[in-house]
């Protein structure tokens, strides 16, 4: 009896769940058939997927019979697993194209509004088109690999390791997911492919930086760290699909935006955004306590991003690569001039004055702004990693000068550190905003004007409050910290 | 089986639909009429549960379209603005894409796409790639697509536009089948002809707002006055004629052989009038209302409102 109705259970369980299911993949189905009947598509993928590992493997032959004649056949077998993956990247990229084609082309079609008067809900016709847009390159994007790994084991005799075999299928398979994903909320901004295609750059950009780090990781030889990419990619592509289900809904797509140039209101919103409008007491007493709020889950990720992730990174160099020793003495006496030539010595800045440095601080923030723009705030929490990730790993190597962690960070870093990292999280969690933005649907105050709106925030922020900081912290990097730190040095 | 009270709907600053009030029952067809941008479109769209309504209500087929959005697509079929077909696929391919999505059973499905290719003439056209197909072999194809799953409801948005005549006919023919069928149909259309044919009932849409409604016979009355009629005699008509035609109704004009009067009630005067003529030995050659048609009725009532604006 039990049984019984653990199985109708089951069965009503399973009935329901293909219910559900069915018209995912009666979308799936139909994008693909169309897909595979559009030459300018398949063409394509079609040579990209055979011709180019043949040359890939021609290419990789010529090039190990080079670097066998001089005992450097590494290079090369360095370069087999690069080229396996670039073979895999080039048929997977296309479902960029596919996707701008199945959301944004069905929009401009106008062939949408019958599938929305369909009985679909928004979930199964977004995952329908996602699918679609995904399964033709991924499928093209396995053939080109194992093809290319197939040619290359048998006219060179290398054969991947099952796990940079996984590792390599999974990221292209990650890839192609973010890049649809990305693709269905960068539809949601355009009315037209044209449209869709220039704002496709903003996920192109950063996918083309991933490349190299992989490529880099890859001729390194560190195919572990590959792995933890794949997972940052499936957090992403996780996010984006959230972000497109969101905004993949009947109102939104039949809703009334078109891709139009409003340059005076881009103006008034900048303007409105970056200047204050009702004084400079309400801009520290309410606009700017009212911008940080808004910003706290920014604040928050720049914090863990840099803290976290500079920590880890710093331990991970410290650890596997430790200072030589011979780095590690102390001189006898320590002057403050000597700190000018150090830093002259390195060459990141001109001279060891506050001007300088607040020059250099300043730049790099702005640069990081600039490079968030065009890589969903990505890069501007690289940038600002990077010191961080200097300070982690010097922190865990002076414990073998005998100085303690916490007295090197009192002494060298935290007089001028506070300040600056306080500048530094504020603009790069504002960046941040300014590179994202541009993916939320336009009356959610994304798109375009929303990224002015935050461009305006940010200059904002920058003038009112980073920059004083940075004043203020370049002084006392430049004045109070160099003597502290060798009083400090001098009284061990 | 289509209710609508105060329906709204607003995209940021603009109203597109303000407080719409209608009903359309089973077996009945409602002309939508209005001027481009009227807020016809968005109307059926909130109809079809497509765009949620701001304010207001509106029950499809028994269904509220926020509550039970699902259920009221099942129970619509959209006749949509444009039909946006997929060019790479066949008629066939596309309709069984489509029936799939109703969740039609296969067999069910063929039979239902044979019997509707057989009604709308397109047996053979069926197989060729929908990119091949004439405007109105599309316009058909997307008609067939919204029968597909014989819904009680039909919304449809310009159903004979880029048509030839004859088959412009066969659809019209179609539409007031699907009415005899119990079925409760919103017509939005441009062709005021196509809209006194087919409609039992007409709504004028302007700005969002309903700005008249009624049969065609209530509007004609409410807006361009009584009736018109028009006698015809054998004769040169005389001073008698017209002495007789006023002492029943309000003589407009006259000629040799000819009178036009207006009268509110042509159901009671005219008969007596006729009876009139007869004892008075005034041959009548003919006796017909004077034409009014619904696109004086429509201009009358858009250009009271431009006048209004």
């Amino acid at each position: 009896m039990l049984f019984q109705k653990i199985l109708l259970h089951f069965k009503r369980l399973v009935r329901h769940q293909q219910a559900v299911l069915r018209p995912i993949m009666v979308i799936t189905r139909r994008e693909v058939h169309d897909t595979l009947r559009d030459w300018r598509i398949l063409v394509p993928i079609c040579i990209l997927s055979t011709v180019f590992p043949f040359l890939a493997n021609f290419a990789a032959g010529r090039g190990l019979d080079f670097v066998n004649q001089y005992g450097a056949e590494l290079i090369m077998t360095r370069l087999f697993p690069f080229l396996m993956l670039v073979v895999g990247f080039f048929p997977s990229s296309f479902s960029l194209v596919i996707a701008l084609e199945v959301f944004v082309g069905e929009k401009e079609r106008r062939s949408l509004e019958p599938l929305l008067a369909s009985p679909l809900t928004d979930l199964q016709l977004y995952l329908g088109k996602l699918f679609s847009a995904t399964f033709t390159p991924v499928v093209a994007s396995y053939f080109a690999i194992n093809f290319y790994a197939l040619l290359v084991g048998l006219t060179v005799g290398w054969w991947p390791t099952l796990s940079l075999y996984a590792v390599t299928m999974v990221l292209s398979t990650a890839q192609a997911f973010v890049m649809v994903s990305a693709a269905v909320v960068i539809s949601s901004q355009a009315t037209s492919t044209r449209a869709a295609n220039l704002i496709a750059s903003f996920i192109i950009l950063p996918l083309a930086f991933l490349l190299q780090g992989e490529a880099s990781l890859l001729l390194f030889g560190d195919y572990d760290v590959l792995w933890l990419i794949a997972l940052f990619l499936s957090v992403t592509t996780l996010l984006f699909v959230r972000m497109g289900i969101h905004v993949f809904n009947r109102e939104h797509l039949l809703g009334r935006t078109i891709d139009a140039l409003d340059v005076r209101g881009g103006w008034r919103v900048f303007w409105q955004a970056c200047w204050p409008q009702e004084g400079v007491k309400r801009l520290y007493t309410q606009d700017l306590p009212r911008q940080l709020r808004a910003l706290w889950p920014e604040i928050v990720f720049t914090l863990l991003v840099v803290f976290g992730g500079g920590w880890a990174v710093g331990a991970w160099g410290a650890h596997f690569f430790p200072l030589p020793a011979e780095l590690l003495i102390l001189p006898e006496t320590l002057e403050v001039e000597s700190f000018d030539v150090a830093i002259q010595e390195i060459g990141w800045l001109p001279n060891f004055s506050w001007g300088a440095v607040l020059w250099n601080n300043t730049r790099s923030l702005l640069l990081a702004a600039l490079l968030a723009l065009f890589s969903l705030g990505m890069l501007a929490e690289l940038l600002l990693l990077l010191p961080l990730v200097i300070i982690a790993y010097l922190v865990l190597q002076v414990p073998s000068l005998g100085i303690s962690a916490g007295s090197f960070l009192a002494a060298f870093i935290l007089p001028h550190g506070v300040l600056e990292l306080l500048a530094g999280v504020l603009a790069t969690a504002q960046a941040m905003r300014m590179g994202v933005v541009i993916l939320r649907a336009p009356e959610e105050g994304g798109g375009v004007l929303g990224a002015v709106r935050e461009l305006g925030h940010f200059l904002r922020l920058f003038w009112a409050v980073v920059f004083p900081l940075l004043v203020v912290a370049a002084w006392i990097e430049v004045e109070i910290t160099p003597r502290l730190a060798i009083n400090f040095l001098n009284g061990l | 089986m289509i209710t609508l009270q105060g329906l709204t709907k607003r995209f940021d600053a603009l109203t597109a639909v303000d407080q719409v009030d209608l009903t359309v029952p089973a077996g009945e067809i409602m002309a939508l009429l209005g001027p481009n941008g009227a807020g016809k479109t968005t109307t059926v769209r909130m109809l079809a549960a497509i765009l949620k309504p701001t304010a207001g209500s509106a029950q499809v087929a028994g269904y509220d379209v926020v509550q039970d959005a699902r259920r009221v697509r099942r129970n619509v079929g959209m006749l949509t603005e444009s039909p946006g077909l997929y060019e790479r696929m066949s008629g066939r391919e596309y309709l069984n894409f489509f029936g799939e999505l109703w969740e039609l059973p296969a067999l069910a499905r063929q039979r239902r796409i044979d019997y509707l290719a057989e009604r709308f003439e397109m047996r053979s056209a069926l197989q060729r790639r929908l990119g091949q197909y004439s405007k109105g072999m599309m316009q058909k194809v997307t008609l067939m697509r919204t029968l597909l799953h014989e819904p009680p409801v039909l919304l449809l948005d310009e159903p004979t536009s880029a048509m030839d005549p004859s088959s412009a006919r066969l659809v019209r023919d179609m539409i007031l089948q699907l009415k005899s069928e119990q079925r409760a149909i919103i017509v939005c259309t441009h062709n005021l002809p196509e809209a006194e044919e087919l409609a039992d009932r007409i709504a004028i849409i302007r700005q969002g707002k309903i700005v008249e409604r009624g049969s065609l016979a209530e509007l004609k009355q409410r807006l361009l006055g009584q009736p018109v009629m028009e006698a015809r005699f054998v004769q040169p008509s005389t001073d008698g004629v017209r002495a007789l035609v006023a002492e029943f109704a309000e003589v407009l004009a006259y000629g040799d052989a000819w009178i036009r009067y207006a009268t509110r009630e042509p159901e009671q005067v005219n008969p007596v009038l006729l009876q009139a003529f007869v004892r008075a030995d005034i041959p009548v050659l003919a006796l017909r209302e004077v034409p009014r048609s619904l696109e004086s009725v429509y201009l009358r009532v858009v250009g009271k409102a431009v006048a209004a604006e």
